[in-house]
């Protein structure tokens, strides 16, 4: 039996096998005098193997993905007889005495090197595809499992060193129970992911040594991974894990009802969304509105951008999923760790600092303007607000709602239906932004308060590198002090503010957020029902003090002892 | 030997499943056909290659230049001119 202790990145408990995501390969043996006929019959037959292996994931993907999805599987079988890759794997083995393994490997290497050096992020992202093919081809050679996710017939502990946008997004879901991830924090993107499908999920647990479909116990509550557990434990688990679901239940059942508290205060708690089907678990989940729709995944695993058709038609299907509710869409927010390969951006020494949202897409008519169109279109009939990203200078936010203007007074004259005047707010996720909110408030018709990238960086620390990552602490006074500015400043000026960052969804925070004035809580589907109960024990009265008494706290450590012993005191009484 | 000079209108240039369409269409003559960028400048490869053509990464609005030697030569520069020309065009 195996303890592992990583961060708690979504709630729940699940007990499955071990899948190994990508893992690397073991040790691969070298031979220089093989017997190349044997050889070479052993590598035609894994070419064979992985072929109808990819033919058979395109069978069962067809329909299901957008063809733009299918083009890594085209390029894989093109490599297969590549006169640069299989044929020189075979060339290695005729002449060399490679085993074909040695051979694959070799060839893959250099492959993934030449590919790895080219200037253009979108031809060097191919590096990918070669190195997964090469993957694929030993482990078949050496009688690896290389099961695909939707070959599996029983839900699966899904384990990984990271995981992207791109590998999630290929993910048959229904078949993952929980995800564990070496590397990351709370707020990567598996952390992300996990929550909005409401599976748990531990990530930043360090090297694991398991093996592949060895019991796994994951409690994402508890941040906690065990690996081939005794019966004991084994039994516990089962126990917590059915008492925990029957927790969950009992809030989902009381999810749909709205957020009162108890001096009968309504608090809005919507949802954060990136794709339809997380619009459709937002709703089942309770959620009064959609506070943040991330409009990234239309960008994502496609080759071209997404046109104003194809935006409209996606705005307004998840807008649909919460008819008569607000939907607050993010124009593209691409930077940092988030590329696309529609889009080229050149290699940065400091992309987290670079040109990135709203610095690109307003240099960008082709990125901002589809988009802006199809949001004024969703709007004609809907609640659809537009909030900019990244803004840090006053001049970003006069600039967009200057072009914007433009591109609504052009529509309204071909006569096409838009809302009468758009709605036009601002993330609040750059210091400068929460420094200057009482300008901002004055511009902007609403606040979102994004606490991830606040913390990130008023903090200076990267939320990606665990190593720093607990630095960025939403508790931290020198954040809470920006959070209340920026809500004050809009409570001054008369304009809603809401909060979607991962402090939205924290029920630590929630009492402190209430007694600073915020109404509109935007999270994760999956937080809302217990955001929503710890909603209903408070009083926003009760919480008011807790204000000051937070902000004279030197550390982020004194500010949670206050907040945990005031919630052990309030909630547990009920 | 013929040979052609073109300019990659497509979005996305010679890329990914574009690329792998290209390989296919050329290997289907017997002639040997070479590619290069132009724009980029830089090596002439076999354009019966997708590991190749990745490597000169061919970018919307960049000039290829295109040879091909042997039996189906003409037939090969035609159906490679209509590849970018059009078929491209057409095809995501």
């Amino acid at each position: 039996m195996t303890r592992m202790q990583g961060i708690a990145a979504s709630n729940g408990i699940a007990i499955g096998p071990a899948f190994l995501y990508r893992v690397e390969l073991p040790e691969i043996p070298v031979s220089s005098d093989a017997d190349p006929t044997e050889e070479l019959e052993r590598f035609e037959q894994s070419v064979d193997a992985v072929r109808t292996h990819l033919e058979s994931i395109e069978e069962r993907k067809r329909g299901q993905m957008h063809a733009d999805n299918f083009e890594i599987l085209d390029v894989q079988k093109e490599l297969l007889s590549d006169e640069e890759y299989g044929d020189k794997i075979r060339t290695l083995i005729r002449h060399q005495g490679r085993n074909a393994e040695a051979a694959v490997q070799e060839v893959t290497k250099a492959v993934v090197t030449e590919f790895s050096m080219l200037e253009d992020e979108y031809f060097r992202q191919r590096a990918a595809d070669v190195a997964d093919l090469g993957n694929r081809l030993i482990r078949n050679l050496m009688d690896i499992a290389d099961v695909d996710l939707g070959d599996l017939t029983e839900p699966v502990v899904l384990l990984a060193h990271d995981l992207s946008p791109s590998d999630t997004i290929g993910f048959e879901l229904d078949k993952v129970a929980a995800m564990c991830t070496e590397a990351g924090s709370s707020t990567s993107h598996t952390a992300i992911v996990a929550r909005s499908i409401g599976i748990p999920a531990v990530v930043g647990i360090g090297t694991m040594d398991v093996r592949e479909g060895a019991t796994i116990i994951l409690d994402g509550n508890e941040g906690v991974a065990i690996a081939d557990p005794d019966d004991a434990t084994l039994a516990e688990y089962r126990e917590r894990k059915t008492r925990d679901e029957k927790r969950r239940e009992e809030l989902l059942a009381k999810a749909a009802s709205p957020a009162i508290t108890a001096d009968d205060v309504h608090i809005h708690c919507v949802a954060n969304v990136g794709s339809v089907d997380s619009a459709r678990t937002a709703a089942e989940y309770g959620a009064d509105g959609i506070g943040l729709l991330r409009s990234e995944f239309l960008y994502l695993e496609r080759p071209r951008l997404p046109d104003e058709e194809e935006q409209y038609t996606a705005f307004s299907q998840i807008a649909d999923c919460l008819p008569d509710t607000t939907v607050v869409v993010r124009t593209l927010d691409v930077g940092g760790d988030k590329s696309v390969p529609s889009i080229k951006m050149p290699k940065e020494e400091n992309p987290f600092l670079g040109h990135r949202a709203i610095r690109l897409t307003l240099e960008e008519p082709d990125l901002f303007e589809p988009q802006i169109r199809a949001l004024l279109r969703t709007a004609a009939d809907r609640d659809v607000r537009i909030m900019l990203p990244f803004v840090s200078t006053l001049s970003e936010l006069r600039t967009a709602r200057e072009r914007i203007a433009t591109i609504h007074t052009s529509m309204t004259a071909h006569g096409t239906a838009v809302c009468d005047s758009p709605k036009i707010g601002i993330m609040i996720e750059i210091p400068s932004a929460a420094v200057m909110a009482d300008a901002f408030a004055r511009e902007a018709d609403f606040f979102s308060i994004g606490t991830n990238d606040l913390c990130q960086y008023t903090m200076a620390a990267d939320r990606t590198n665990s190593k720093v990552a607990e630095l960025a602490n939403f508790l931290d006074p020198a954040v809470l002090f920006l959070i209340k500015r920026s809500i004050d400043a809009a409570e001054n000026a008369g304009i809603p503010v809401a909060m979607c960052g991962e402090m939205a969804g924290s029920v630590i925070a929630t009492p402190l957020l209430l007694g600073m004035g915020l109404r509109e809580f935007s999270m994760s589907p999956s937080q809302l029902p217990e955001i929503k109960d710890a909603v209903r024990g408070l009083s926003v009265n009760d919480c008011r003090p807790l204000v000051d008494e937070c902000l004279q706290c030197a550390t982020a450590s004194d500010v949670r002892e206050i907040l945990r012993s005031f919630l052990d005191s309030r909630l547990s009484r009920r | 030997m013929k040979e052609t000079t073109l300019t990659v209108k497509h979005k996305v240039g010679l890329h990914a499943r574009p690329a792998a369409k290209f390989v296919k269409a050329a290997k289907q003559f017997d002639s040997d056909i070479q590619i290069s960028n132009i724009t980029r400048g830089g090596d002439r490869v076999s354009a019966k290659s997708l590991v190749s053509l990745v490597k000169i990464a061919v970018a919307c609005g960049h000039q290829v230049h295109i040879t091909a030697d042997g039996s189906d030569e003409d037939q090969a520069i035609d159906a490679l001119t209509e590849f970018i020309v059009n078929t491209m065009e057409e095809q995501p």
